[in-house]
């Protein structure tokens, strides 16, 4: 054994290196004084005792020395040396190896959800959701998966900057406190302030302090992704300010009109569980709700859809109003706008009869894409069918209403008249994200003061005079609302990596507040009433739920007045102008450019098209053809002036003459992930056509584009993947999921394994509930280390990802409907993997997992091969290797990271597995209960698709799905028994419809 | 072959050794060619294969320092143009064993002055194909000794003997070794001869020490053949086991295309057809080269020909019943896989894969082609592109779009993937030429062998 030898390589020879040097000869190693001494004491531990410097032994003590040194020569070639550190003061309830968990909150876009995180040695490598937080009930997106990356992103912005020199917080505090007060700012009518919509209290009441001091400067606080239109509607409806919710586990039939409510038109996770609840099928017979959909693009919320009627976002008011007309509400005459075709006015027909036998446990909802008119009209439907109070329900609307589209339209005249002196961003990338009439990067150029607070180098930063880095969510105190009221306080899992501050912090500091502590405002905000006692208590007692007590909305009851309502919509609604539409979505990627630069969020596959690193411009294949494009080909749209060029795709189920665009991509300035990916169509963007614009006009470039996903194929090609049914004919013939192909349960070659003693790990997917939304593939590439692997590569079909969402269309391409399967390994019993690996890398553990031994693994990719299901997943090359090193902060460390040439698969979080294992067995020998473990993918699900658990247990949840009939095995009839078994989807069409549908 | 019978005198029509060749004329002839400069067009071919050959190592290099990565392999298409290269190699190969012990056994004269250089040959090949199980694995530093049932550091862990690569590791490592001893024992008493013509001494003390004393004595000579029949009764078996082995890394896979039970026959009937056709490649360019065309005469190359026509058939005969069992079985996923192959993407493959192997070899029917070497070289050429497109189709069309079509892909070959292959030819290459330019290219001592019976009959000279 040779003896552990401290040499420090990157100080060898007074050179200072940055990553790790080997000593390449062991002449350099020689001149190190710890060599030195090390080479005085050249025995093994132990040995040195016994040997004599004498005659002929002194020929084996060479031999010796000559060996060890050789041999100590190649142990510090192959590993560096660390060295073990024990903590001379542990902190409180830290164990060293076991992850803590804190919980906090995060906003996205005006709502608010609870996470807890877990760290592993102080720092975040793991998101879940809150189960005390009625908008996560433990479920998180792929969005707040992702954004834990974030923390760990190289391309931060780590410095504060003026003026392209380097500063630091004292100097712009010590500027702030001289610039920001009256008698440089007078009543502050040149400022404006550009802020990400504000759902923290504590920030409301800084904002007030600021516009106090300066009455008439302008807050805006702007959303790319805007979602106020349903809250314009409801207070154009109700004569109040009141923040609608929408209730869909209590309705039995829906109908979303240009609503993506399942997805991203939802800024938070609820709806979806809240409809897969009314989803669920126990036994055959039960009850489904029936969701109807009318749409342009085709969204998750159109996939999971009974009914579909494909419709441009600009027709979506006709279809409202036709609706009207038919269940004869108000008895206003009503002037139907529009031609309707015959399959609209059938489907119209047949939902106004189905919402009409369902008064009062119905939901319409309309999308953020439509206007205010729209939503109003939708809110006088649902007064209609006597919903409101029942499925929608109103609380009061936290702060004042905000009008951000009023705001913007007045900025841009500001802007242009060049009115405004200062101007300060904090958080967010206006300069980016503004529509084109809104000339803000040139704004922050030209004005004589300008403030950028960012959390990465992006276009706004680098724009602006005095650049701050912005601290993480996961690095700040706050505090965050969610929409119904319930406030969290928001603290941070590490100290700022670089030295960021929060908004709350910068905007303090632009008050003037002192201390500008985001921790103490916070504190002072929920813990200043109360004995001091109590005070701490509540304090704790919010950081340790994740919820403040107390402090959902109080309901609010509000009326609609139908003729009024009615005669406005009338006016206000027209129909689509004739001619090609463009409507701007916000993206699963990057949303709307912020989470560019995560290379998670960027390789996760869209959930329709499955495009990756990139955004295309999706058409119907009426329109391609009538227009000569293919898959690729770039197009330039332009209106009014302004243009983008992009490539089109062409979408099973799209809408005809319109053309859906994906927002977030092509940023200029950006990090090494998202620089130059894919194509800013926010160039077409102005406050005036800041949801869809009509009369766009289409010109080919003759050029093509390669666009790359990560599934080619997209038909079942009449195999029994996904079986579907409906309600009706499971009810009638319950066998009938299972019949659709044989799972023979013949016998193997290798002797039978007895499976019927001690835990057996399995999984049951309803597709019933999975939505495709990508929030476990995300969820396991953050819990299991999975690298990027970059468009390039993903290209030649080398994604890394252990569960992949499978999407299917089925009926014709103009009309399609959509399935998603999510697929990872299956932890087959008789697994076609396991016995052709030569060096037995992949062998059964006797709870049933397919066990995967990295360290054993030579990569013949054999199991690759024979694995039916193609879920293994091979380091063609080493993805890991220069990944930057604070990228590695965030490795979870229960799981190993795989070098180059190695296999890899999903392993059922094993690594929870054993974790929790281990915790019973020290909690006294006890038995697991079901659901104590979750795999993470079964954790983040917002639908509760995937339930994994012990199927030796007869009570656990999984199974009592697996008893289910419409329970069935992918591939069964290949004899492998796989563990994780599918719950058929059940379709409820409406039977006036059904002849009708493809 | 009619004319030939097991056992008892063989009548000989036309006569194997042409041109009134004398016992000394044979070892005069064949030795010659070791011990003169060689023709310039083996300096030509030499230069080139050479360069291909660094040219191998240096991808190689970049393979395992890069990944394999750097091939076009990718999900679902695991392996490639690796281990299509490692079938075509091995199958090659076998040809050589057939030659040398096969027809040995059946007693096959005409063999003698083509089964040196085609045993040979299936060394040569067999090394190339070694080179691709090794490195085609993601990890080879490891998969060199981990491979192996030899202790390492997991001395707890034995190989997993259910898997056919390890079979492949055990046949084929058989294969080198018994056609390494069997290839050296042959060679034996030509080698002392060359000791015994050589005139200077480094020359004298190599061949020397590899003709390991011979002396040419009976007693030597009793043993020689009983090793010989020996060794040649182990190679027999090893022509039908390893490429049976081979074939069941696909066979014993459950995926379509791949998991049938008709790879056995059907891959060592490959084998051989496309080891012939390589025997055919090199025998009529060396003859004409090396002027030998009284030692391997038009009879030799008649019957390398009719075996093409024999194998040939077996082969085409495979690709009709495969298409036939895959509609009968009314599997989708497996009429599916065939349909695919004909139609699909790969479609170009498949029909190349059928015009070479199937069409081709029909025009050994007339005499024409099997008696004229230019015909016969263009037709073997063809042949051993149509092997491989036969692995490349099985290999790549199975596994590009097997059972779930969300999964389905396209594999396109890298660079590296060509000039791997580029390389290992230049290898081989590499290798006979440096055989033909030092070793004695044919089996005097056994055309002698021949030549005595054929004196004897009357139809020769001393």
């Amino acid at each position: 054994m040779n003896p552990i030898v401290q040499i420090n390589p990157t100080q060898i020879a007074g050179k200072q290196s940055t990553g790790k040097q080997y000593w390449r000869s062991l002449n350099e190693a020689a001149e190190t004084p710890e060599f030195q001494q090390w080479a005085q004491r050249a025995f093994p531990d132990g040995v040195s005792e016994g040997v004599t410097v004498d005659g002929a032994s002194r020929r084996s003590l060479l031999k010796l020395m000559a060996a060890s040194f050789g041999l100590a020569g190649l142990t510090a070639c192959r590993r560096p040396v660390e060295n073990i550190l024990p903590f001379s003061r542990a902190s409180e309830g830290y164990i060293h190896g076991k992850p803590m968990h804190f919980a906090t909150v995060a906003a996205l876009n005006g709502s608010a959800t609870g996470l807890i995180v877990e760290c592993n040695e102080g720092r975040p490598t793991k998101i879940e959701g809150n189960p005390k937080h009625p908008y996560s009930l433990g479920a998180t997106n792929a969005f707040l998966q992702a954004s834990v990356l974030g923390v760990y992103d190289p391309d931060r912005s780590r410095q504060v900057m003026r003026k392209g020199g380097r500063s630091n917080w004292d100097e712009f505090a010590a500027w702030a406190r001289s610039y920001f007060n009256a008698d440089r700012l007078g009543d502050g009518a040149a400022m404006r302030i550009v802020s990400e919509k504000i759902v923290s209290p504590s920030l409301e009441v800084v904002k007030a302090d600021l516009l106090k001091k300066f009455p008439k400067a302008q807050w805006i606080e702007y959303e790319s992704v805007n979602l106020d239109a349903v809250r314009e509607g409801a207070a154009l409806a109700s004569g109040q300010d009141v923040e609608p919710h929408f209730l869909f586990d209590k309705a039995d039939v829906v109908f979303s009109l240009d609503c993506d409510f399942l997805g991203l038109d939802s800024s938070s996770i609820l709806p979806v569980k809240q409809y897969s609840r009314r989803r669920r099928v126990e036994k055959p017979g039960d009850e489904l709700n029936r969701l109807y959909s009318a749409e342009a693009n085709y969204t998750i919320t159109g996939g999971m859809a009974d009914h579909r009627l494909r419709a441009k976002v600009g027709d979506i008011g006709a279809l409202a109003l036709a609706l009207a007309k038919e269940l004869n509400v108000s008895g206003a005459e009503l002037k139907v706008v529009g031609n309707s075709t015959d399959k609209a006015r059938k489907f119209i027909s047949a939902l106004a009869k189905d919402l009409e036998a369902h008064k009062g446990k119905s939901i319409v909802v309309a999308g953020p894409r439509q206007p205010a008119a729209v939503h109003t009209l939708v809110f006088a439907i649902n007064a209609a069918l006597g919903n409101i109070g029942q499925t929608i329900v109103f609380t009061k609307l936290a702060e004042e209403r905000a009008k951000p589209l009023e705001q913007l339209k007045q900025l841009a005249t500001d802007l242009h008249a060049g009115t405004v002196k200062t101007l300060i961003v904090l958080g967010g990338n206006p300069a980016y994200s503004l529509p084109a009439d809104v000339p803000f990067a040139d704004a922050l150029k030209k004005v004589a003061v300008s403030v950028a607070l960012t959390e990465d180098e992006n276009e706004t930063w680098a724009a602006s005079e005095w650049r701050l880095p912005q601290a993480h969510l996961l690095e700040s105190w706050g505090d965050a609302q969610a929409l119904d009221g319930t406030a969290s306080i928001q603290q941070p899992m590490i100290e700022p990596l670089y030295g960021g501050k929060s908004v709350l912090e910068v905007a303090a500091i632009l008050a003037g507040m002192e201390p500008a502590s985001d921790y103490e405002i916070v504190r002072s905000n929920w813990a200043s009433q109360g004995a001091p006692a109590e005070r701490e208590k509540k304090w704790n007692a919010a950081l340790f739920d994740g919820v403040v007590a107390d402090t959902k909305s109080a309901m609010v009851t509000a009326a609609v007045d139908a003729k009024k309502v009615f005669a406005t919509a009338n006016a206000q609604i027209q129909p689509a102008p004739a001619g090609l539409e463009v409507a701007f979505y916000p993206s699963p990627g990057p949303y709307d450019g912020r989470y560019a630069n995560n290379a998670w969020l960027q390789e996760a596959p869209h959930p329709m098209t499955k495009v990756v690193w990139d955004n295309v411009a999706l058409i119907s294949k009426k329109t391609a053809e009538s227009l000569g494009l293919k898959d690729g080909d770039v197009v330039k749209l332009s209106k009014d002036g302004r243009s983008v060029e992009t490539p089109v795709q062409i979408q099973p189920g799209h809408a005809d003459d319109s053309i859906s665009l994906f927002l977030g991509y092509g940023r200029s300035v950006c990090g090494r992930v998202g620089q130059g990916v894919g194509h800013r169509v926010e160039a077409l963007r102005t406050t005036a056509n800041f949801f869809s614009a009509s009369g766009v006009e289409l010109k080919k470039t003759g050029e093509t584009y390669e666009i790359v996903t990560t599934q080619e194929h997209h038909r079942m090609e009449g195999r029994p993947i996904v079986r579907e049914a409906s309600v009706e004919e499971y009810k009638k013939e319950p066998g009938l999921i299972k019949e659709m192909a044989e799972s023979p349960n013949g016998l193997t070659m290798f002797p039978f394994v007895d499976y019927s003693k001690g835990y057996q790990w399995g999984m049951a997917i309803d597709l019933n509930s999975c939505v495709g939304c990508n929030a476990c593939l995300v969820a396991c590439q953050s819990e299991n280390n999975i690298p990027v692997v970059g468009k390039d590569q993903v290209q030649r079909g080398r994604e890394m990802h252990w569960i992949r969402l499978d999407r299917y269309y089925t009926g014709s391409d103009e009309e399609a409907q959509v399935v998603t399967q999510p697929m990872g390994c299956q932890q087959c019993e008789n697994a076609p993997c396991e016995s052709v690996c030569p060096v037995a890398a992949t062998s059964h553990s006797p709870e049933g997992l397919n066990d995967m031994a990295y360290n054993r693994c030579v990569g013949t990719r054999y199991c690759l091969n024979n694995c039916p299901y193609k879920v293994r997943r091979f380091n063609f090359l080493a993805w890991n290797k220069d990944v930057p090193e604070v990228r590695k902060l965030g490795f979870n460390p229960d799981v190993t990271v795989r070098m180059r040439g190695v296999m890899e698969k999903c392993t059922y979080c094993v690594q929870r597995i054993e974790e929790h294992k281990i915790a019973a067995n020290a909690d006294g020998r006890r038995q697991l209960h079901d659901g104590e473990i979750q795999s993470a993918c079964q954790q983040v699900c917002p639908a509760e698709a995937i339930v994994f658990g012990n199927i030796n247990d007869p009570e656990s949840r999984v199974s009592k799905l697996k008893k289910q009939p419409r329970n069935y095995e992918v591939l069964g009839e290949l004899n492998i028994r796989p563990r994780t078994t599918y719950l058929g989807r059940l379709r409820n069409p409406n039977p006036e419809l059904e002849k009708e549908n493809a | 072959m009619a004319d030939l019978a097991i056992g008892s005198r063989i009548e000989l029509n036309p006569p194997l050794v042409q041109g009134g060749m004398t016992y000394a004329d044979v070892s005069e002839k064949i030795s010659a060619i070791t011990e003169n400069k060689p023709p310039k067009q083996w300096y030509y071919l030499i230069t080139i294969s050479s360069l291909m050959t660094v040219m191998l190592f240096g991808c190689l290099g970049y393979l395992v320092m890069t990944g394999i990565g750097v091939w076009g392999n990718n999900n679902p298409v695991g392996w490639g143009w690796d281990i299509t290269n490692f079938v075509w190699w091995i199958g090659i190969g076998h040809a050589g064993t057939l030659i040398s012990a096969v027809l040995f056994l059946f007693r096959q004269k005409w063999r003698t002055s083509i089964n040196r250089a085609a045993e040979a040959m299936t060394l040569f090949a067999v090394a190339c194909a070694g080179i691709y199980p090794l490195f085609h694995t993601g990890r080879p530093w490891r998969a060199i000794y981990w491979l192996f049932p030899a202790p390492n550091e997991y001395l707890h862990l034995w190989q997993n003997f259910r898997s056919p690569l390890e079979w492949d590791v055990f046949a084929v490592s058989t294969y080198a070794t018994v056609s390494a001893l069997f290839w050296f024992t042959g060679l034996i008493p030509d080698l002392a001869t060359l000791r015994d013509r050589a005139v200077s001494r480094g020359r004298k003390i190599l061949f020397g020490i590899l003709s390991l004393g011979w002396r040419g004595s009976s007693t030597q000579w009793r043993h020689y053949e009983l090793a010989y029949l020996i060794l040649a009764g182990i190679s027999t078996p090893l022509v039908l086991s390893v490429h049976s082995i081979v074939s069941f890394d696909f066979a014993t896979a459950l995926i379509p295309g791949w998991h049938t039970t008709l790879f056995p026959p059907y891959f060592v009937a490959g084998a051989i057809f496309s080891g012939f056709a390589m025997v055919v490649t090199l025998m009529t360019v060396a003859r004409w080269v090396y002027n030998l065309q009284n030692l391997i005469t038009t009879k030799h190359l008649e019957n390398m020909c009719k075996v093409l026509i024999a194998t040939g058939l077996m082969v085409g005969f495979s690709y009709g019943t495969e298409y036939f069992i895959a509609w009968y079985s009314g599997n989708p996923y497996e009429r599916f896989a065939f349909i695919n192959r004909a139609f699909g993407p790969y479609w170009w493959a498949y029909w190349t894969m059928v015009t070479c192997n199937v069409l081709s070899p029909q025009f050994f029917w007339f005499k024409k082609f099997r008696t004229t070497p230019v015909l016969m070289f263009i037709i073997s050429i063809f042949i051993n592109i149509g092997m491989w497109f036969e692995r490349f189709v099985i290999i790549a069309t199975s596994l590009h779009r097997d059972f779930l079509p969300a999964s389905w892909g396209y594999f396109k070959p890298t660079w590296v993937d060509m000039c791997t292959f580029a390389g290992t030819i230049g290898l081989f290459l590499t290798l006979f030429l440096l055989f033909l330019r030092f070793l004695p290219a044919i089996a005097m001592s056994e055309v002698k062998g021949v030549l005595y019976q054929q004196i004897e009959d009357g139809k020769g000279t001393h």
